[in-house]
This record gives structure tokens, sequence and C-alpha cells, in this order.
């Protein structure tokens, strides 16, 4: 997949080759926890400690679910069942720990959720692993209904509509550091989504990792050279059950209160979304994606009520023009960047992303307008939309988006064309400095 | 001597259509042979029941003694048979070098393996270097299979198939659709990488054939109709009528 470390140091002097060496292969893995340790910082806004908090579960889960579609092939859409499962045995320690009936300091929760997800993989995974593709898929849906049906009967411990709540300032302290106040929880989520990430990507550069890799490109190849191609997605599942349960166990802590709908096709749906718009090709892709996806919800969900449509469009827009992802995008730039011609890039692409902007400003002003005709109260005549108010009676806001929606996709026909074949005079090799 | 590959009146039969009706073969440890016959007479199956992709509908497949019948392909490739593929069949996506890895890490006990960092792993990296040496595509390592050149895959196909170090290998038309000198490579290639193991493969140039193989089983309809020299199955009428037709074109 990805190259493991981007020549985030290259080596200096011919004298140190070691140190050299030893900093590219974790000079990422240190970038990225200062950087980690660094945001709560820098981000000063009361409103991006939890939002990060969201984001460091979303990454972990969507690492999860990649180990099984990009790494092994596997389209899950009940990769939320280890996730919710996880999240729920999660709550349930942490209200023992409460009481005192065990010793389990919060901070070890993911572990719990961790051990919980794997369990209900070994169980879930031993059937649906025998098949893959289709079958597979298929399977999969099936558990996911079938888990979502008996968190409502099996009222004692998914707790019905309310769900499983609990209290993380009620448990054991570790090493007498407390977990209550967001910033503290973000430190967690932190250490564990560091944790996690690194362990998968190690999973990924083992022989059960390279041969889950030969298996989705060719399981029947992998047969002929030793490796059951069932077993090899066996384990793979059951790597991706545990880390999607300490993610649950993240969720567990951070926000204290666990439903149905945590497990939900629409929680495996959005994984699934997150982890494409990301591209499943790169290991770093689901990072990418998690933390995307996370910030539109979170920023789009503040302003519209409509954002889950605008997510949906979102993802069919990666599907049909960057099917390798925003990883796939940023890695097709890498040569270009390489070559020092980036510079040539600016303006088409500058060009391109302001006729899609007017588009979008457009459709959306068109979108909100509509929505607001449908739902408002009855005479209700004024909207705002981004502070602006718009009078929905009359015709001159109605015609001004329509104008934007079609200038600007008239723009966008002259320039997305012309944004694409700069990109490929730029990647030519030796084409004209 | 204990046969490498023993069948035992093995028949096949898919629904009500038999196509493999009663072939008894043996197959000495240590020999290359050539399984020849007309379009249709059942090689690539008989291949398949072999390697325990398809099971026999009846009848017994040893493997260097041991009884495999019924066995899965990864438990039939763990006893040391590695087989390629009459249409390539790599990974795609995965490069040159890991392609020929993958073929690697079983035989050299790194089986399901999560505690192993893979890039440290010696032994594999160098058995799958000299691997990629025979075959010519030491310089081709970083680039994806799938992108390779037509005679290129078919070298790596081979490659994958002997990089686990199997004694028998079993080859599915190894040279289909290479011009000369692409065939006259492989040739030389699958003689120098099946020194001292036993070869059993599937060929339909004659000049191939008799070029490399010890000895030629000939099935015809399902069934082995002759098993011998080449100098033999050259001079066979039986053979001449029922496989070649017109005797001008053997040899």
């Amino acid at each position: 997949m990805s190259a493991p470390a981007p020549a985030a140091a290259r080596p200096v002097a011919a004298a140190a080759p070691a140190r050299a060496r030893w900093l590219r292969r974790y000079g990422v893995w240190l970038a990225a926890a200062v950087v980690v340790a660094a945001l709560p910082h820098v981000a000063r806004t009361p409103a991006a400690v939890p939002v990060m908090n969201q984001m460091g579960i979303a990454v972990v889960f969507a690492l999860s679910y990649n180990m099984l579609l990009g790494q092994g092939g596997m389209l899950s859409f009940g990769h939320a069942v280890y996730f919710g499962l996880g999240g729920f045995i999660a709550a349930h320690a942490l209200n023992l720990a409460g009481r005192g009936a065990v010793y389990l300091p919060a901070p070890l929760l993911p572990l719990v959720g961790g051990l919980g997800g794997l369990a209900f993989a070994v169980l879930f995974g031993s059937v649906s692993t025998r098949r893959a593709g289709t079958v597979f898929a298929m399977i999969s849906l099936g558990i996911g209904e079938m888990m979502a049906a008996s968190s409502l009967i099996v009222d004692r411990f998914f707790g019905g509509e309310e769900g499983i709540t609990a209290n993380r300032a009620k448990a054991p302290l570790l090493l007498g550091l407390p977990v209550t106040t967001d910033q503290q929880v973000y430190y967690l989520i932190a250490f564990w989504a560091l944790l996690a990430t690194v362990l998968m990507y190690a999973f990924s550069r083992t022989p059960l990792g390279r041969m889950a890799n030969a298996v989705r490109d060719n399981p029947e190849r992998a047969e002929f050279v030793g490796y059951s191609a069932q077993w090899v997605r066996f384990l793979s599942f059951c790597a991706a059950g545990f880390f999607a349960g300490v993610a649950g166990g993240l969720f567990a802590v951070n926000y204290e209160i666990l439903t149905g709908a945590n497990m939900g096709a629409a929680a495996s749906g959005a994984v699934l979304l997150m982890t494409y718009i990301g591209g499943i090709g790169y290991f770093a892709g689901p990072i990418l994606g998690a933390i995307v996806f996370t910030f539109l919800q979170s920023m789009l969900s503040d302003y519209t009520s409509l954002w889950l449509l605008y997510v949906g469009v979102i993802f069919l827009a990666a599907v049909l023009f960057a099917p390798m992802g925003l990883a796939g995008v940023l890695a097709m730039h890498g040569p270009v960047w390489r070559a020092r011609r980036a510079g040539r890039l600016v303006g088409p692409y500058l060009a391109a992303a302001l006729a899609a902007l007017v588009a979008i400003a457009g459709v959306v002003g068109l979108l909100e307008m509509v929505h607001f005709v449908v739902v408002a109260p009855a005479g209700a005549a004024s909207m705002r939309l981004l502070g602006l108010p718009l009078a929905v009676r009359a015709a001159w806001p109605w015609l001004g988006f329509i104008a934007l929606a079609v200038t600007g996709a008239v723009a966008l026909r002259r320039a997305g064309p012309r944004a694409a074949a700069a990109f490929a005079e730029a990647s030519r090799p030796g084409g004209p400095r | 001597m204990t046969p490498a590959v023993e069948l035992i009146d093995v028949h096949k039969a898919f629904g009500r259509t038999p196509i493999i009706r009663g072939v008894t073969l043996a197959v000495e440890a240590g020999t290359r042979q050539a399984l020849i016959g007309p379009n249709g007479a059942g090689k690539s199956t008989l291949f398949n029941l072999i390697t325990g992709k398809y099971p026999v509908s009846s009848g017994r497949i040893r493997l260097k003694g041991e009884d495999v019948t019924g066995r899965r392909p990864y438990e039939i490739n763990r006893r040391g048979l590695s087989r390629s593929f009459q249409v390539t069949n790599i990974f795609p996506w995965l490069s040159v070098y890991e392609n020929v890895r993958c073929g690697v890490l079983w035989s050299l006990g790194y089986r399901y393996s999560f505690w192993h960092r893979v890039d440290a792993a010696r032994d594999a990296h160098e058995r799958t270097e000299t691997v990629l040496e025979q075959l010519h595509l030491a310089a081709r390592r970083h680039v994806p299979a799938g992108v390779l050149s037509y005679a290129e895959q078919r070298a790596l196909e081979i490659g994958i198939t002997i990089a686990g170090g199997a004694d028998v290998i079993l080859l599915d038309e190894p040279t289909s659709g290479m011009s000369r000198s692409e065939t006259e490579q492989v040739v030389q290639l699958i003689r120098q990488v099946t020194a001292g193991k036993t070869l059993l493969m599937v060929e339909h140039d004659m000049s191939v054939v008799f070029d490399l193989a010890d000895r030629i089983a000939v099935l015809v309809y399902g069934q082995v109709i002759a098993h011998d020299t080449p100098e033999r199955i050259r001079a066979s009428t039986a053979v001449q009528e029922a496989y070649l037709g017109a005797p001008a074109r053997v040899g």
C-alpha cells in the first residue's frame, strides 16, 4: 500500500545512516504524536475538542473497517456491530467499575471494548468469512439487522430505546490521571488512537497482513501457495472486530451513552462512506476520510438539516470522480510535487474550484429553499441562509440561485477539463519545464 | 521407488458428463513429464483434480505415497506440490516482489503470523530475490504485477509456483500465447527451476514437449491411451490416429 514513511526525514549525512533509517521509519509516527499532543492547545475554540474526540474515534473505526474492505477485499455492511457491542460491553464495564464491583480504570476501557468486539467477531466471523464477495456482504447485512433487532429485544443488555448510560468520573483513576473533562478524554482518545493506528499499520506489514492483500487480489492463487483463503479472511476479520471494539470503547468513555443506533445500518454505512472517501487503497486513506467526514458532519449539521443529503452527494462525487479517494488524489500528485511542477497547477485548479463553488452555491441555495418551503410553518416567508435573509415567496432568490448554478456548471465544463489537462501535462515525465 | 504423483482409477464427472474416465497414471519422482492431448481431453481438469481444486468423483490420488484424495488445495501445496495456471493467475495489485514473496512465506514457516515484521524476514527476502533473478524480473520488482507484459506475467506465474520450493511442479501450458523466442526463454527457465524436481506439464507446443519431457502421457477423451518415452510416443500409430490425426504433425 502506501509507503510507511513518506520522506519525512532524508538522511542528512552518510555518517549517520542508522539514525536516518530510524527517523525514516518512525519519523511519521513521532510527528503525528507531536501534532496530536499539540492540537488542543492550538485549536482554542471550545467546540474544537469534542469534534477532535469524535475524529479520533472515527479514525480508529475507519482504519479497522479498511482492514476488511481495502486490505482484505471484504465489503461489510455491518461493521458497526463490533463497534457497538464493544461500546456496550465497555459501558457495562464502566458501570461495574463505578460501583466498585471490579477494579477497572476508565483509560483501560477501550481494551475491554476491543476484547468484546473480538469475541463477537470470532463468533460471527466464523460464519461470514467462509465466503467472500456478495455472500460475505449479504451475511454482514443480515448480522447487522439481527443485532439491530435484538437491541430492542435484549433490554437488559442494550437498555432498549434509551440505551445504556455510564459515568466515567466514577471509575477509579489510573496513575492518578483524572478523566473527566473533554480535554482529559481527548488525551485518552489520542493515546489509544495512536496506539491502534500503529498496531493496525504493523498488522498490515506482517505475513498475515500481506496474505490478506493476496487473498483480496486472488483467493484461488493464495490457496495454491499454501494459505487457506477462509482462514486468512477470518483472522483479518477478528483483528478488524477487535479494533472496531476499541473504537466503541472510546465512544463509551467519550459520550457515556450507547444506544442501538450505534450498531445500526446507518452507523455501518457511515464508516463505509468515510473509509471510501478517504481512499481504501492507502493505509492513511481512512484517517483522512474519518477526519474530513467528521468535520463535515459536525460543521454541516450545525447549519443545515440537509447535511446527510450533502454527505451522500459528496460520496457520489467521490465514487464517480475520485474512486481512489482523497489519499489517491494526493498520491497522484506526488510525482508532480517531486518534479517541482505543482506551481503550474495552482491557476487551473483555482479556476475549477471557483467554478465548482459557484455551482455548489447555486444548487445548495435551491435545495435549502425547497426544503424550507416544504417543512416551514405555514405563512413563513423569510428564511436565513448563512445569516442572509431570503424571501422565499419572491422570484429573485430562485432566479439568482438558478443563475449561479447554471453559470457555475458552464464554467466548470470549461475549467474542469483544463485542470485535468494541466495535471496531465505536469505529470508527464520529462515534459517541458 | 514411490511415484511423486500417482492416480488410481480416477473418475470425474460434471453433472452427468464424464470428463475423466478412469485415469491410472504414475509420475516417477525426479522426472519431467508432459501431458498432451486434443482440446477437451480433460488435461486441465486432471490438473485440477491432482491439485485439489475439484474433488474426484471416484478413485484415489497419492502424492509422494500419501493419499491426498479430497484434500484442499492449500493442504496439498503444503505437502510439496505447486502448480501454475493456463490463464495467468497472479496477484495483480501487489508488486512483482510481493507476488513472489507470497509464494515463499508458508514454506518458510511464517504461516498466519501477525507477530513477524515481514520486511525484516531475511530468509523470505533472500529466497524472493533468488527467484526474481531466475525470472529476470529483478528490475521490475516494484511494479504492480497487473501491469507487466504478458510474457513477464507468464514468467511470474512460474516464479510464484516454484518460489515455495515445492518438489512436485505442475505447469499448465506455460508457453501458451508466446512467440518463439519467448518460448525458448521459458523452456530454459523451466529446465533451470525444475532441476532435480518432478515436473508434470500440460503443453500444446510439441517442440517444447519433445525438448523437455522424459516421458509423455497422452490423454484422449478422459483416458490415458499412452504413457511412454518421447521416441515411442512419436512412433506410436495409435497416438497419431487418436490425437494427432496427421502423422506429419508429430515432431
